[in-house]
């Protein structure tokens, strides 16, 4: 066995994150890969209408002004660069990237690009060859949606993010890729490890899901928050890897936040299912054969991991139009703040009818704040807060009711019940509802290429 | 015995699951899990989430990591990306469930 050990990093646990969790981990200390995961499901949705309005749109645009910051370094120490970036339009990416290549004038820098897990334009011809595409929670018929689809993309694996990396890139960028395999690819790629040794792609597949929302396993969104050190200078996770997929889970020197056996089961048990039988496109893993151990300040050692066969299927993430939403807000204080708020809603649901159209009692939307929302039933409500935050609204198909709602929210403030006050977030918009449809495919039916090219 | 809420003996972390959310729940000893596998029943966890939580709980366990999950189904209000309602992807469920009150024995807490 090899004594090699690879450092894999999380920098940007979804799109939106810090900038300064991949700067400071290329500077701060040792690392091989950096890998950032930017896709949730509607990202995808909203992707595909910025391409609609801008062909040249359609990918993640903060990871290349994030490169642009960080590649001088990348270079100069190898840092080796994966993200799932490319949304809609990985050939938009790619451009952007060589633009931002040009511009820092550095040359020999190979960039990856893998594609093949947009099926949108594929669906009809699809469905003719035998794909149902029927939703995987409600086992509903696709046909409901069929006419609204605003994207779909395939989950694809680690495999062809590892051919990229094996023919020289130093940058990779997917679309729709799993989140854990842009920690696996580079791992395949580094021990040459095959893709039916499952119990290695299932270890790599728990490094992925520790790492995938960045700061979630070094101390943030942690019960004990009083015990996480320098939360402004908490350190991004890092993985140290064995050839044998035994890993450690910890982060550079001298930065903030903590790595112990509590904030990695934390985030070990983010967003899980069923544990036996975390389902992923290269394999399945079993959350139950996990053995952790403290191993020095900031160390937590991770082995006996098992995995199993993938099933022949992928994933598809599918979104389509499902009508609008608007929230607005108000203030209102006491006394009788709570009673005020209510009637303040219940003007303005009035208020919307007398236009002509009402909003039915089924799509109308109010919640109060202060009065325990967030543990309604768990937590008791004080008998009369001070002060609440009304926040309502409602879903429609019909932007142009939604938009009278919004209108009619400000005039509350001069005719309505007294105390009221905090409009300064302006006047609410109705924004668009996406829909998530979660499907399977057929793996014969995907394909995904692989092209690498040298600026 | 002893009443004390979920928070003295456990910490806890949730997410969304389509329109529903995942609740993991760890103890802080491996007694303490032991306590927690008899007590936090699915039927009680459903009851403390009875306004919040309109499907079914499944609940599984993670004897490695002295852990359990739940999962809460219909309890977002219509699905992470439909909903309206403030806590849109089940953040706070997790600290939801650690105000639950149970009785400890004295000795699990020592």
């Amino acid at each position: 066995m090899s004594d090699k050990t690879v450092l894999i990093a999380n920098g940007q646990g979804f799109w939106g994150d810090s900038l300064l969790g991949p700067k400071r981990l290329v500077e701060e200390g040792p690392l091989d890969y950096l890998t950032l995961d930017y896709l949730a499901e509607v990202t995808m949705s909203i992707m595909q209408k910025q391409r609609l309005r801008n062909p040249e749109a359609g990918y993640a645009t903060d990871f290349v002004s994030m490169l642009k910051e960080i590649l001088p370094t990348c270079q100069q120490k190898g840092i080796k660069v994966i993200a799932n970036a490319g949304g809609v339009n990985p050939q938009g990416c790619l451009k952007a990237i060589k633009a931002v290549v040009k511009e820092l004038g550095l040359t020999g820098i190979k960039i990856g690009i893998v594609e093949g897990d947009d099926i949108l334009d594929q669906i009809p011809e699809l469905i003719k060859s035998g794909e149902a595409f029927n939703n995987l929670d409600t086992g509903e018929s696709v046909d409901k949606i069929l006419d609204r689809l605003s994207s779909a993309n395939v989950y694809i694996g680690a495999k062809p993010i590892a051919d990229a990396l094996d023919q020289g890139a130093d940058i990779v960028v997917t679309g729709r890729a799993t989140d854990p395999s842009v920690v696996l690819a580079p791992l395949i790629h580094e021990f040459g490890w095959s893709m039916d040794d499952y119990d290695r792609l299932a270890a790599g597949t728990v490094m992925g899901h520790i790492l995938e929302c960045g700061a979630q396993c070094t101390g943030g969104n942690y019960c004990d928050w009083k015990s996480v050190p320098d939360f402004a200078r908490i350190g991004y996770p890092i993985v140290e890897v064995k050839e044998d997929g035994t890993f450690t889970v910890t982060k550079h020197d001298n930065t903030g936040g903590l790595v112990n056996i509590d904030t990695v089961t934390s985030q070990l048990l983010y967003e899980l299912g069923d544990p036996k039988g975390y389902l992923g496109p290269d394999c399945q893993t079993d959350f139950t054969t996990i053995q952790l151990a403290q191993d020095g300040e900031n160390r937590v050692k991770v082995w006996g991991i098992k995995g199993s066969a993938p099933t022949p299927t992928y994933k598809v993430s599918m979104s389509y139009e499902n009508g609008y939403k608007i929230v607005g807000q108000l203030t209102y204080t006491g006394p009788d703040a709570v009673a005020k708020a209510e009637l303040a809603a219940q003007i303005l649901f009035d208020r919307v009818a007398l236009y002509g159209t009402p909003i039915p009692e089924e799509d109308r939307f109010v919640e109060i704040f202060g009065t325990n929302v967030c543990y309604k039933g768990i937590v008791k409500q004080s008998e009369e807060p001070a002060e609440v935050l009304l926040r309502v609204g409602a879903k429609s198909a019909d932007k142009n009711l939604l938009n009278l709602l919004g209108r009619e929210v400000a005039p509350l403030i001069t005719s309505g019940p007294v105390g009221v006050t905090g409009f300064a977030a302006g006047r609410p918009r109705p924004t668009e509802i996406v829909g998530y449809w979660p499907a399977l495919i057929d793996k014969t039916k995907v394909t995904t290429t692989v092209t690498v090219e040298e600026v | 015995m002893a009443k004390v809420k979920l928070m003295d003996i456990a910490i806890a972390r949730s997410g969304d699951k389509g329109d529903g959310s995942n609740v993991g729940i760890k103890a802080r000893t491996p007694e303490l899990y032991q306590f927690l596998k008899e007590t936090l029943t699915t039927e009680k966890v459903k009851q403390h989430f009875s306004e919040i939580c309109f499907g079914d709980v499944t609940r599984y366990e993670l004897d490695n990591l002295n852990a359990l999950n739940f999962i809460l189904e219909d309890s977002l209000g219509g699905g992470g990306t439909e909903t309206l309602i403030m806590d849109a992807q089940g953040k706070v469920h997790s600290l939801a469930l650690l105000f639950m009150e149970v009785d400890v024995p004295d000795h699990l807490l020592a």
